[in-house]
């Protein structure tokens, strides 16, 4: 099997995110693989066991810097890397323009990992779009994947722990959500390793993609914050939960 | 936009209320609003619409068979085909978790722009507000294009009516091919009395490590059933098992905006603020005053949660 995995380098969900003018974002903090795709890669790692003969790569489109990003996913298992080098922040539609013709260029998939939705921009498509410009079917908060020949059997997670499942044909994008493994960290060696494996730089604008009809923009930025003064409830408990009934009856309306 | 296409969910044939937030907003521009209904229409659900403002109520026509009718991609294959055959230039929809599997593929399908998970949305400039590293930031987000699609956080904007006359359209919508993406198995909601869904919950009860054990969280379960309230969780109280990871809130959870929002025994890390930030309301219960939660809260109450719901739920 030919197995890509879509990877992003997005700051670490740990640090804190500063804003430099209106609509950037200090960079200078900790970028790592963004968490649902370490979930893809693991995957895409676990498929290779089953089929041997398989090869993971592992696609992103970023900066130069992304491609340490890449090498974490080679010390998760990919065995090669591509990255779509730009200076420009992308938005979905350009991203998945870049990810199809890149994968296009290199292979035949049987089948597109990514994780269900990247922790920096949380914007959820990008994954349709590879779908859709591919034709191939997509699937999203993945939590089961079951592939015998051709066929993949999928599992996804809807609100309050609600499944679907669906069967379909390869090639197939499938979006990983948190249940679907648990990823096994790379060890030292691992790490050793995936800094001889061969990362492919590609120029974002040699790829010759044709730009979108339509656009996605940052044009403002904010950080969300907290203005609330809180007001002391006392009592005792009966006196508490009194005031409680109250507020909800009174002030925001929400019982009767 | 002028016209725009509002995609409307349902439950059990019933209009669901977070629809009426969005199409309250979707009016802001003076554009021509167009529900796209995909599980059938019936007498309320026009009477619904209309009172809201929605002019042309437009049955999606899909195939009865639920396997069909419930995939999501079969969905987007209809809703793209009315988008098109009424020469709409919008797309609202909810960022419920039905929303998040429909949304994109329409957006995708169109081949347009969208934002999804909007908190706001500015309809003159097409900017819509979300959240981004991981609720840390909120981005305003324009988006151009001959075709825009919005996805709205439930219970973002309030609603307010604004009746109108409606008509139904039935079109005949030409949906090209066969997806071959097949749903072969699937839980359907069918109790409307049953557990209410977290991302559209008006009202939020949640439990953190305060909870001690599984065991305890029937009591956050008894008071939200006679707040008819959903119950939320902080990953704390999900890791140990207490609670399954559906109820999860925060920036590996859900992300919420509830009218208010009730953390029995949670510290409020970034993390779980992340996902419950935007709520309107927020009543802290902990035993530790200086938790970051007591000091983000509305009203907090330093007390024993034990005692405390016990007779909340006596008073309720």
């Amino acid at each position: 099997m030919q197995i890509y995995v879509c990877v992003k380098h997005v700051p670490d969900s740990a640090a804190n995110i500063h804003i430099l003018g209106k609509d950037k974002i200090d960079e200078r903090v900790a970028f790592l693989l963004n968490p649902y795709d370490e979930h893809a890669v693991s995957e895409a790692a676990s498929l290779k066991k089953v089929n041997p003969d398989s090869e993971v790569i592992a696609v992103c489109v970023g900066k130069a810097d992304a491609e340490k990003t890449i090498r974490s996913a080679m010390a998760m298992g990919a065995d090669r890397g591509i990255l779509i080098e730009t200076e420009e922040s992308c938005d979905s539609m350009k991203t998945a323009r870049a990810l199809s013709a890149a994968i296009q260029k290199d292979g035949n998939p049987d089948i597109i990992l990514t994780g269900k939705e990247s922790i920096d921009a949380e914007g959820m498509q990008t994954m349709f779009r590879v779908g859709a410009i591919m034709d191939y079917p997509v699937m999203t908060n993945v939590v089961e994947l079951n592939i015998t020949d051709q066929t993949a059997k999928v599992t996804c997670e809807l609100a309050g722990g609600m499944t679907r499942t669906f069967e379909t044909t390869l090639p197939c994008v499938v979006g990983a959500g948190r249940g679907l493994n648990t990823p096994s960290y790379p060890t030292f060696p691992d790490i050793v390793k995936a800094r001889k494996k061969p990362v492919e730089t590609i120029d974002f604008d040699s790829l010759g993609v044709e730009p979108p009809n339509g656009s996605a923009k940052i044009v403002g930025l904010s950080p969300l914050v907290q203005q609330r003064s809180p007001k002391e409830i006392t009592g005792s408990p009966v006196q508490i939960a009194k005031e409680m009934v109250r507020i909800l009856k009174e002030e925001a309306k929400v019982i009767s | 936009m002028k016209t725009i296409g509002i995609l409307i969910e349902t439950d059990n044939g019933i209009v669901k209320d977070a629809n009426l937030g969005m199409i309250t907003l979707a009016r802001q521009g003076g554009a021509d609003l167009h529900a796209l209904v995909a599980d059938g229409i019936s007498d309320e659900t026009c009477a619904v619409l209309a009172e809201y403002g929605v002019t042309q109520i437009v049955d999606l026509g899909l195939p009865e068979e639920s396997a069909q009718r419930l995939n999501p991609q079969v969905r987007a294959e209809y809703a793209v085909a009315a988008v098109c055959e009424l020469d709409l230039d919008g797309v609202f929809g909810l960022s419920t978790a039905e929303g998040k599997d429909l949304l994109p593929r329409v957006a995708a399908l169109l081949d347009a722009p969208l934002v999804m998970d909007c908190v706001a949305v500015d309809i003159k400039e097409n900017i819509g507000t979300t959240s981004q590293y991981s609720g840390k930031v909120m981005a305003d987000i324009q988006l151009t294009g001959e075709m825009l699609v919005f996805g709205i956080r439930p219970n973002a904007m309030a609603a307010s009516a604004s009746p109108v006359e409606a008509k139904v359209l039935s079109p005949d919508l030409s949906v090209k091919k066969q997806s071959n993406l097949k749903l072969i198995a699937w839980e359907e909601d069918t109790s409307s009395d049953g557990p209410v869904s977290l991302a559209e919950a008006d009202i939020i009860i949640s439990g953190g490590r305060g909870m001690k054990n599984k065991e305890n969280f029937s009591l956050i379960f008894d008071c939200a059933d006679k707040l008819k309230a959903a119950v939320g969780a902080s990953r704390v109280a999900v890791d140990e098992g207490w609670i399954p990871y559906a109820h999860q809130v925060g920036q590996t959870g859900e992300k919420v905006s509830p009218s208010v929002y009730i953390a029995c025994g949670i510290s409020g890390s970034v993390q779980h603020f992340a996902g419950m930030k935007t709520a309107k309301m927020i009543i802290a219960v902990n035993t530790d005053k200086e938790a970051a939660m007591m000091a983000n809260s509305d009203y907090c109450i330093q007390g024993d949660l034990f005692e405390i719901l016990p007779e909340l739920i006596k008073q309720l």
